[in-house]
């Protein structure tokens, strides 16, 4: 019977990012209510649900593109909810995009060096004279990424190419890497295997857990693939429709019955209208 | 305070707001249906002018010719337009069609000087003379008529729009080619329609303008208050055409009564800036959702 | 790629000019470029004057619209508060003309930041359309108030450098071209730094931008800053070149110039804005030219301004449709023939 103490995660320490009673409203539309839960420093956390579930939006609220009209986030031990997406990056709050989002006017190398660019120093008046600081910087900047990243994800060959003219695997490696540029203390992936065949989502997941033990960093993801959550992740949060209807240890949320039905139905509209008015009332209560 | 100067001077306003209004809604028909920035507007409606005073006053064709003519000839030059620059730059960032309409702009004003010259030219009157008296009010009449007609068109638009498949058609083109395609939409042509009829709403709109101030190769000029209409109404929206144009009529019209001529355009754009600091889409338009 | 061309270092690989090939042709520019002023006529240095300020103005441009995508229609009346502001402190205070020319640089710069204040929080067409009414406002400023002269505007003595007045083609050569030189390498340098790389991302995908670290209101008014500095030198450099200044000198139609300048050499490409530039202002010499090589050609003259216009118009239309990387597109396409040329069969 697997303990709540999760392989590679230290559950003694307080989480590195806790997510409180968060809603976020467009207009009529309620994207996520009342969502709760914290993710342990050095644990792959996996977020998943059916499609329109918020996931997403629970990323982009997390990473400050949206701002929840309720609940807070804190990470560090810090409240980030007013902070601004930038600062986030600078924080460690690392990110890759669930429609690839690469740049498409630069090489692979520089979209993963715009990674690290909240960390740069460089000001404009360095850049235009580019002799001293500017060049300084690129050049510790270039070793960085070669030695650490580059070769890690195995994409030294492409190091110079246009994004725009990569397969779709390996602008997914890419995204990764610019990811991981931003020295991330958490990195959120969202959706790092879609779209992948059995070769490239054995690889992924092979760099997502050589990243936990390597670099140390907190892996918080959104996946699909229910292979890959349930070898990968420590702990697994279950959205649907904005809520999280359940979340554990792999196994436990594997068999929670809620989370079937989630995924396909109970054919019983009225019992399901009913859960959902049953599980809103202290979410309403609580955001109010 | 002279009540009664402001009150004429406010008829004016909105009935020349009107105007604008029309010209707006030419702008809009081609947004809403296209996404499409036309910042040549303003040529469009000049060669709207010019064609009518080529059939008209060059060629002397009588006027029940002459109008629809005008209207039609601009009809094909917007679909032409559409179907040489427009339609090749499908899918190409908005940027782009944007800057095809800054080029279209100067195409249409050198084409102008080179065949009418750049001297200004007066349009055969065609309108009834007779001064409008709204109590001791004086509207001139040719800018009451041209804002009746501009009603009469604005009108039958919103209904359009409202009633017509063909508007629900155009809508569903905007904002999404591939699922208006997929439910038997044929969008190039609703795109060369939205263009004719935008066109053809252009040239009304220069007939008007023109018998009312002459034409001129910087008719154009015009356009740019046109411009600030559909920021002040919103970019998509119809009823944003009526009440930007009408708002903007009354606010050059005061600033050249109270101001001074030269403060027209200057008035115009501080209430561009304005709108776009305190509500960038405009008073009816439709805030895009940007998702990431 | 290019073939042979091995790097041993990072630092090495990241340099502008990056082989021995391109390196020498640096140098023979470069000699050219020297030599040139001592074996032109009159005409071709006051065309290459004029070249080297388009060229500084449209690399400016090139690094808001074509590098950050945001279009402007306002580089003019940039231009023309540069300009202003060179007459104004060369006429009223004598101070030396490299310090007008900052000068004319920074109050353009300013300028450019108040326009992109209320402009930037919202997509890029309401931008454009915002510079043009800057431009409106520009022009009014510049007609109505004394210190500009009014309409009839300002004239100016010729810049001084070290006891010999800049009045000649020739003299103002060499304060032109190495100025634009400056410039083109500031540009350049720029691109290879975080600052440039957040200038594109801002353009590709401003929104993921932002949660990747970069702040966007800070970098777009940055862009808008210095794109505008460039104006206003190129502004600056223009009021000594030709010593008048008045409000119909930087018209609306002068930022479609440079927009049309930069579409047709290349956005995002500081080669493009420089190819651009040259062409946009060889265009309607040649048009002169033909035009008196035609029979008949003095009573075609009258033409040249409506078929200048119906010209630049078409460039920027054919451009988009045909070729939307611009000149610089063409130039590596024909590069990359000869690369190749020596490997064939």
């Amino acid at each position: 019977m697997e303990t709540t103490l999760a392989r590679g995660a230290h559950s003694a320490a307080p989480p590195l990012l806790q997510v409180d009673s968060v809603t976020l409203a467009f207009g009529g539309v309620r994207a996520l209510s009342g969502v709760g839960f914290g993710v342990q420093p050095g644990s792959i956390t996996a977020v998943i649900g059916p499609n329109g579930a918020g996931k997403t939006s629970l990323f982009n609220t997390i990473s400050g593109f949206y701002r929840p009209t309720g609940g807070s986030i804190r990470f560090k031990g810090q409240d980030i909810t007013r902070i601004p997406a930038p600062q986030r990056a600078r924080m460690g709050l690392g990110r890759s995009f669930q429609n690839i989002a690469l740049f498409r006017g630069m090489t692979v190398l520089d979209n993963i060096k715009l990674g690290r660019h909240a960390h740069l120093k460089t000001n404009v008046f360095d850049a235009l004279l580019y002799m001293g600081r500017a060049r300084r910087e690129e050049a510790a900047l270039r070793r960085d990424i070669e030695e650490r990243i580059i070769d890690f994800l195995e994409i030294d060959h492409i190091r110079h190419a246009p994004v725009s003219a990569l397969s779709y695997g390996l602008q997914k490696r890419v995204e990764m890497a610019r990811a991981l540029a931003m020295q991330p203390e958490i990195l959120m992936l969202d959706e790092p295997v879609a779209g992948m065949n059995r070769e490239e989502t054995e690889d992924m997941a092979r760099f997502i857990l050589d990243v936990r033990a390597e670099w140390g960093v907190t892996v918080l993801m959104v996946e699909h693939d229910m292979g890959m959550v349930m070898d990968l992740s420590d702990h697994v949060v279950v959205l649907n429709f904005g809520q999280v209807i359940a979340q554990g240890v792999p196994a436990v949320v594997q068999a929670d019955p809620e989370v079937g039905r989630a995924y396909l139905g109970s054919g019983n509209v009225d019992e399901l209208r009913a859960k959902l008015r049953a599980a809103a009332q202290p979410a309403m209560a609580g955001a109010a | 305070m002279d009540w009664a100067y402001l009150f004429e001077i406010s008829l004016t306003g909105i009935a020349s707001g009107g105007l604008y209004a029309l010209a707006a809604l030419a702008f809009v028909m081609v947004y809403k249906a296209t996404r499409v920035v036309n910042i040549a507007i303003g040529e469009m409606l000049m060669a709207g002018g010019y064609l009518f005073f080529t059939f008209a006053a060059m060629w002397a064709l009588p006027l029940w010719l002459a109008i629809p003519a005008a209207v039609l000839a601009c009809g094909l030059l917007g679909a032409v337009i559409e179907r040489t620059m427009i339609r090749p730059l499908l899918g190409e960032p908005p940027i782009s069609v944007f800057m095809v309409t800054v080029g279209l702009s100067s195409v249409l004003i050198g084409l102008v000087e080179m065949v009418w010259t750049a001297d200004q030219r007066r349009l055969p009157e065609f309108m009834p003379s007779d001064p409008i008296m709204v109590g001791d009010a004086f509207l001139a009449p040719k800018v009451f008529w041209g804002a009746v007609v501009a009603a009469v068109f604005i009108a039958a638009v919103l209904l359009v729009f409202r009633y017509w498949r063909g508007g629900v058609a155009l809508r569903a083109t905007a904002s999404d080619q591939a699922a208006a395609y997929s439910v038997g939409i044929n969008v190039p042509r609703v795109f060369s329609l939205a263009w004719v009829a935008s066109a053809m709403l252009a040239a009304i709109s220069g007939i008007i303008v023109g018998s009312i101030g002459g034409i001129s190769s910087s008719m154009g000029v015009f356009g740019l208050s046109v411009l600030v209409v559909v920021i002040v109404g919103g970019l998509d929206s119809v009823l944003g055409a009526l009440v930007g144009g009408i708002l903007i009529g009354l606010v050059e019209a005061l600033a050249g009564a109270y101001l001074g001529g030269e403060y027209k355009l200057l008035a115009t754009f501080v209430v561009l800036v304005v709108i776009l600091m305190a509500r960038p889409y405009g008073l009816f338009g439709t805030h895009e959702i940007e998702r990431l | 790629m290019r073939i042979g061309t091995l790097k041993e270092s990072y630092v090495a690989d990241a340099a502008l000019f990056d082989s021995r090939t391109q390196h020498a042709w640096l140098a023979i520019a470069a000699a050219l470029l020297l030599l040139f002023p001592f074996v032109a006529s009159d005409y071709w240095l006051y065309m290459a004057c004029l070249v080297a300020i388009n060229v500084a103005s449209a690399t400016g441009l090139n690094i808001l619209t074509g590098y950050t995508g945001l279009v402007s229609l306002g580089q003019a009346a940039f231009m023309g508060l540069g300009a202003y502001t060179v007459a104004i402190l060369q006429t009223r205070y004598g101070t030396p003309f490299l310090l007008n020319l900052l000068a004319g640089g920074v109050v353009a710069m300013l300028g450019g930041i108040v326009v992109g204040i209320p402009s930037l929080r919202v997509k890029g067409l309401y931008l454009a359309i915002a510079t043009i009414a800057a431009s409106f406002i520009a022009h009014f400023l510049f007609a109505n108030f004394q210190i500009t002269g009014g309409t009839a505007g300002l004239s100016l003595p010729p810049a001084r450098l070290l006891g010999v007045d800049l009045d000649t083609s020739f003299r103002l050569y060499w304060l032109i071209v190495p100025v634009t030189l400056l410039m083109l390498l500031g540009a350049a340098n720029l691109f290879r730094t975080r600052i440039g790389r957040a200038f594109i991302a801002i353009r590709d995908r401003d929104i993921s931008a932002e949660v990747l670290g970069i702040p966007l209101l800070r970098y777009k008014l940055l862009s808008f800053g210095l794109s505008s500095f460039y104006a206003g030198i190129a502004g600056g450099l223009w009021a000594y070149f030709f010593r008048v200044v008045t409000p119909e000198s930087f018209p609306l139609s002068m930022s479609i110039f440079f927009l049309a300048a930069i579409i047709v050499g290349g956005m995002g490409s500081i080669l493009g804005g420089i190819l651009g530039a040259v062409f946009m202002t060889m265009v309607p010499e040649l048009l002169k030219l033909v035009v008196d090589l035609l029979p008949g050609g003095a009573a075609l003259a009258v033409f040249l301004s409506p078929v200048r216009l119906v010209v630049f118009g078409a460039l920027i239309i054919g451009f988009l449709v045909f070729e939307p990387l611009g000149l610089a597109e063409i130039w590596r396409r024909v590069r990359r023939f000869f690369h190749l040329w020596p490997f064939r069969n």
